[in-house]
């Protein structure tokens, strides 16, 4: 059957002479409106705060390097696990444990790195903290596993089953360490949750960002090449151009960011004497680079994004939200497919874990606490509707941004725990409400 | 046509209760290849849940199903697709969210050499054959929610024609059809008889049944009243078939 009368096939979104330069401008690159909408608010939001501090404090702390460096490494752990929502999320689930399967992993990575392992290899032994993280990953993707089993085979609701894990996986983290806080980690362990010494400094951020905007280009020259073999319509070419500028400058920008923001001087002086360093005058500039939590974080998302979107993996989960029934009689395996997703649920809390005490420098009962909530707040202010089948890995990043620079704005402008509470959870409830508007809208 | 030879399908005293009540009930249908038997009956008469024990949807509890003359054993929807067995449901079983390429392919992927999905492959092939079975169908991009009755319907069909069934299940398919597509389905089905499949047809439409088919099942309160071939018999037999349960006299 061969067809040549697709070659003049019209554009996917034809331009219309009613549209305006901005409709034009989307079409062209294809664009997501939401997503420019949810990072128009995102700028709002840091701006509020920086011109806010600035006029009634007399000191705009919130657009500082140091206060975006912070930021980034404190939305680390909510967006990993957010990321792992995302999934649960799309196939009509709803994960509660997340928190208290944290909490739980890091107790049981603090008793194997600080009772455990010292006493059978010898304090400060480098595999100490490579058999700590695989303990933690290991152990919450058995538990999100097995709270897949009960969901799937024995047909609990998962609202029922991680309602339960709440309360069971904090009970437990308790027993197992009788309420004490375990301290201090590993040292190599602690580089994992960021820190002067867990970032990957100057030349290491600006590799990587390179490395990023190569990436970036790669892909952009890739989507052309497929259009062109499949015939399908191809983007202008200052539309792709404008997207690689885009990818990129942001790349640089957080380069430039991160290492603006130098080591504490008490930090630098100690770093000088252990290397034999002569202080000069005016002290020494050293960046932070990229934190290793906010690294983590970027590999987790987009793997899971290349998962969601280009793996059969994916593409079930999204067939199992969008009609369960429809998936199955496909032949899809929904059980397994539900166990997998919690298993994959776990295996994030449970970095997410690694992540949190790392930051801590301890393990505490406490850690983890209303967790649940932030991550699945992130996922739908990221837009993942909780009918099921729509949501996107970015989205949910991005909304973990949006919830941690409204505590850290608060905090910095001084509002106290009690309004932080109340503007966080109505800014997810206006968020969702503003996304129901939008989605009628454009239908 | 003289129906001799192997079936391609041969279902042998099938059951199947739900909660005590038998909706299938030692019920036996055949069909050859080039073939098109209608299942008839009132709602609830068992029609779609005896074919669901052919597709895969359904386990029966006692019976047997013969492809080409040999057991099969069909637990799941995948066993049915091996044997080539396709099913176009009556609620189409499309993924509302996906795209008209990842619900013909959804199940059976193409993958690139390294095992991600082939989307460009994949709506490649879509344009093809939706250019075959319905040239007005343009939007390829769109999830399938956005598609009309008629255009949902097409992706349904395309997804049974595209991976070369032998055995088609056509479950109601024209129930939410205007004129101009019930005409388009008639004569893929035609089509597809001459290409050699065995088709299934469930309708409770006597007219497209008498037009369509060879031979008529009818049930009734889940057990089969009796087969006929369509030449052989009137609509009023048939309706009375469908409405009394009672099988046509006639003079042998």
């Amino acid at each position: 059957m061969t067809d040549t009368s697709h070659t003049s096939t019209p554009p996917a979104n034809p331009v219309k002479p009613t549209d305006g330069a901005f409709a034009r401008f989307l079409k062209a690159t294809e664009l997501d409106t939401r997503m420019i909408g949810m990072i128009g608010a995102l700028a709002l939001i840091w701006i509020g705060f920086h011109v806010y501090g600035a006029v009634v404090n007399g000191y705009g702390a919130f657009l500082t390097p140091r206060n975006l460096w912070n930021l980034s490494v404190q939305t680390s752990s909510i967006g990993i696990m957010a990321c792992g929502m995302v999934l649960v999320i799309v196939t009509r689930h709803i994960d509660l444990s997340v928190g208290s399967v944290l909490g739980f992993c890091a107790i049981i990575m603090g008793v194997v790195q600080v009772y455990l392992l010292p006493s059978i290899l010898g304090l400060g032994h480098p595999l100490i903290w490579i058999i700590a993280v695989l303990c933690g990953v290991g152990l919450g993707a058995l538990v999100g596993a097995f709270h897949g089993f009960l969901i799937a085979y024995g047909g609990i609701p998962s609202f029922i089953v991680s309602l339960g894990g709440l309360l069971v996986w904090r009970g437990a983290g308790f027993l197992v360490a009788r309420g004490e806080t375990i301290s201090p980690v590993d040292s190599t362990f602690a580089l994992l949750g960021g820190g002067p010494y867990g970032a990957i400094g100057y030349t290491g951020s600006w590799i990587l960002g390179l490395v990023g905007c190569l990436g970036v280009i790669a892909g952009l020259l890739y989507g052309r090449r497929q259009r062109i073999q499949f015939e399908f319509p191809l983007r202008p070419v200052w539309a792709d151009a404008f997207l690689g500028l885009l990818g990129c400058g942001a790349i640089i920008g957080a380069v430039l960011l991160v290492n603006a923001y130098p080591w504490p001087r008490g930090i630098v002086r100690q770093y000088a004497e252990a290397n034999g360093i002569e202080m000069p005058e005016g002290g020494l500039f050293i960046s932070h680079g990229f934190a290793i939590p906010v690294l983590i974080l970027v590999a987790v998302a987009l793997i899971m994004t290349v998962v969601m979107n280009r793996t059969r993996f994916g593409r079930y989960v999204f067939a199992i939200g969008g009609n369960p029934e429809a998936a199955k009689l496909a032949g899809i395996n929904t059980k397994m497919m539900t166990i997998k997703i919690f298993s994959i649920m776990g295996f994030l809390a449970g970095l997410s874990a690694v992540v949190a005490s790392a930051r801590l420098n301890s393990a505490t009962n406490a850690l983890g606490e209303l967790d649940e909530l932030y991550v699945i707040a992130a996922a739908v202010i990221g837009g993942t509707s909780l009918a099921g089948g729509v949501g996107t890995i970015f989205g949910a990043v991005l909304g973990a941004l949006v919830m941690q620079s409204l505590q850290t704005g608060m905090v910095l402008i001084g509002f106290d725990a009690a309004i932080q509470r109340i503007v966080v959870g109505g800014v997810l409830v206006l968020a969702v409400w503003l996304d129901i508007l939008y989605r009628g809208k454009s239908k | 046509m003289s129906n001799t030879g192997t079936p391609l399908v041969e279902m042998r005293d099938i059951s199947i209760s739900f909660g005590g009540i038998k909706a299938v009930d030692h019920v036996s249908v055949d069909l050859y290849p080039g073939e098109v038997v209608g299942l008839l009956g009132h709602n609830g008469a068992g029609k779609s849940t005896l074919i669901k024990c052919l597709s895969g949807a359904y386990s029966m509890d006692s019976g047997e199903i013969y492809v080409n003359g040999e057991k099969a054993t069909i637990n799941n929807p995948r066993d049915a697709r091996h044997y080539n067995i396709e099913t176009i449901y009556q609620t189409l079983a499309l993924a509302d969210n996906l795209d008209a390429a990842s619900n013909l392919f959804l199940g059976r992927e193409l993958v690139t050499p390294l095992g991600f999905v082939d989307d460009a492959r994949m709506e490649a092939e879509t344009r093809k054959i939706m250019h075959r079975l319905n040239p007005n169908f343009k939007k390829f991009a769109d999830p399938v929610s956005a598609l009309s009755g008629g255009q949902r319907q097409s992706v349904a069909i395309a997804r049974a024609v595209y991976f070369n069934a032998k055995i088609l299940i056509m479950d109601e398919p024209t129930a939410a059809l205007g004129p101009q597509e019930t005409k388009m389905v008639s004569e893929l089905v035609q089509e597809l008889k001459r290409q050699g499949l065995g088709i299934f047809l469930i309708s409770h439409d006597i007219h497209d049944v008498m037009e369509l088919c060879d031979r008529v099942s009818v049930m009734k309160n889940g057990q089969l009243v009796g087969t006929e071939r369509v030449a052989d018999v009137t609509d009023d037999e048939i309706l009375g078939m469908i409405i009394l349960g009672k099988r046509p006299e006639r003079a042998a």
